[in-house]
């Protein structure tokens, strides 16, 4: 089932703590009273946007939920892995983030696509919406048509015939 | 101004800000704060594509969403909500999706 292909295989990409700058994992860190001014001003960090565009970038279809793929911690980013899975998403073309494991992700992300709410869907590093538009442009047909336009489900989706064929 | 955030408090801001001219907001709390979905009208989202409106309607409510743990949005212009609801049989509501009957399920914090 392909639900279960882009579960596994995404899971393994999960950690934005990967793909952060050097320079945000040191251990320099402005006073309490300094990161409570940045976080009441909501400062999104060159260091943060950077990494942020680098996981963006890191595949075609990507996804910052809360949880991972195969265990969401939340019912939208649930109903949004399912819909991925659901479309055919190729899981070589998907990425998944989990919030939860990056506090700085968890805020940057809202800044980064002026964006109240997780989860949030980006194909190829466009921002395409939240849960509710997910499953409207599921429900309406167009996210087949982008996904298609976009070339990023997994070729068996069109047909038990053509996996049939390479299996021989 | 830490202003509680209700049903009512939602309807307001919308149907002044983005002159609304039909508002749904459903409490769809579930234990992990405050969680509200809604069905908005308004002939301000004419002409825009889904990603403007909800946009529009999240500029509107920047400090009530900020507060409160969950949101979700169904934008319809007038004329999409006549025929939606012609269509359905009066059945247009704010969207449950990701919800477990009508609550959200998720983590508290």
């Amino acid at each position: 089932m392909f639900s279960r292909t882009i579960l596994s295989r995404a899971v393994r990409q999960t950690a934005f703590s990967a793909i952060r700058p050097a320079a945000v994992a040191a251990p320099i860190r402005p006073s309490p009273f300094l990161l409570s001014i940045a976080a009441q001003r909501r400062l999104l960090s060159d260091a943060v946007r950077q990494a942020i565009d680098k996981a963006v970038g890191s595949a075609p279809v990507v996804l910052f939920m809360k949880g991972t793929p195969e265990t969401p911690q939340c019912g939208f980013s649930r109903a949004s892995i399912q819909v991925l899975g659901m479309q055919g998403v190729d899981p070589e073309k998907f990425a998944a983030y989990n919030v939860l494991e990056d506090a700085d992700l968890r805020q940057g992300i809202k800044e980064y696509s002026d964006w109240p709410t997780i989860p949030q869907l980006y194909i190829e590093k466009e921002f395409v919406g939240g849960c509710d538009i997910i499953v409207s442009m599921h429900k309406n047909g167009e996210l087949a048509k982008l996904l298609e336009e976009k070339g990023v489900l997994a070729a068996e989706t069109e047909g038990q015939q053509a996996e049939g064929e390479k299996k021989e | 101004m830490a202003q509680s955030i209700t049903e009512d408090s939602i309807r307001a801001a919308l149907t002044e800000r983005l002159k609304a001219s039909h508002v749904e907001i459903q409490d769809m709390s579930g234990g992990c704060g405050q969680a509200f979905t809604s069905l908005i009208v308004s002939s301000e989202f004419a002409g825009k594509n889904s990603l403007k409106r909800h946009r529009l309607v999240n500029a509107a409510l920047k400090d009530e969403i900020a507060q409160i743990h969950a949101w979700s949005a169904k934008c319809q212009t007038p004329e999409e909500y006549a025929k939606e609801m012609a269509a359905t049989g009066g059945n247009d509501k704010p969207p449950l999706d990701g919800t477990e009957d009508g609550k959200v399920a998720g983590v508290s914090e």
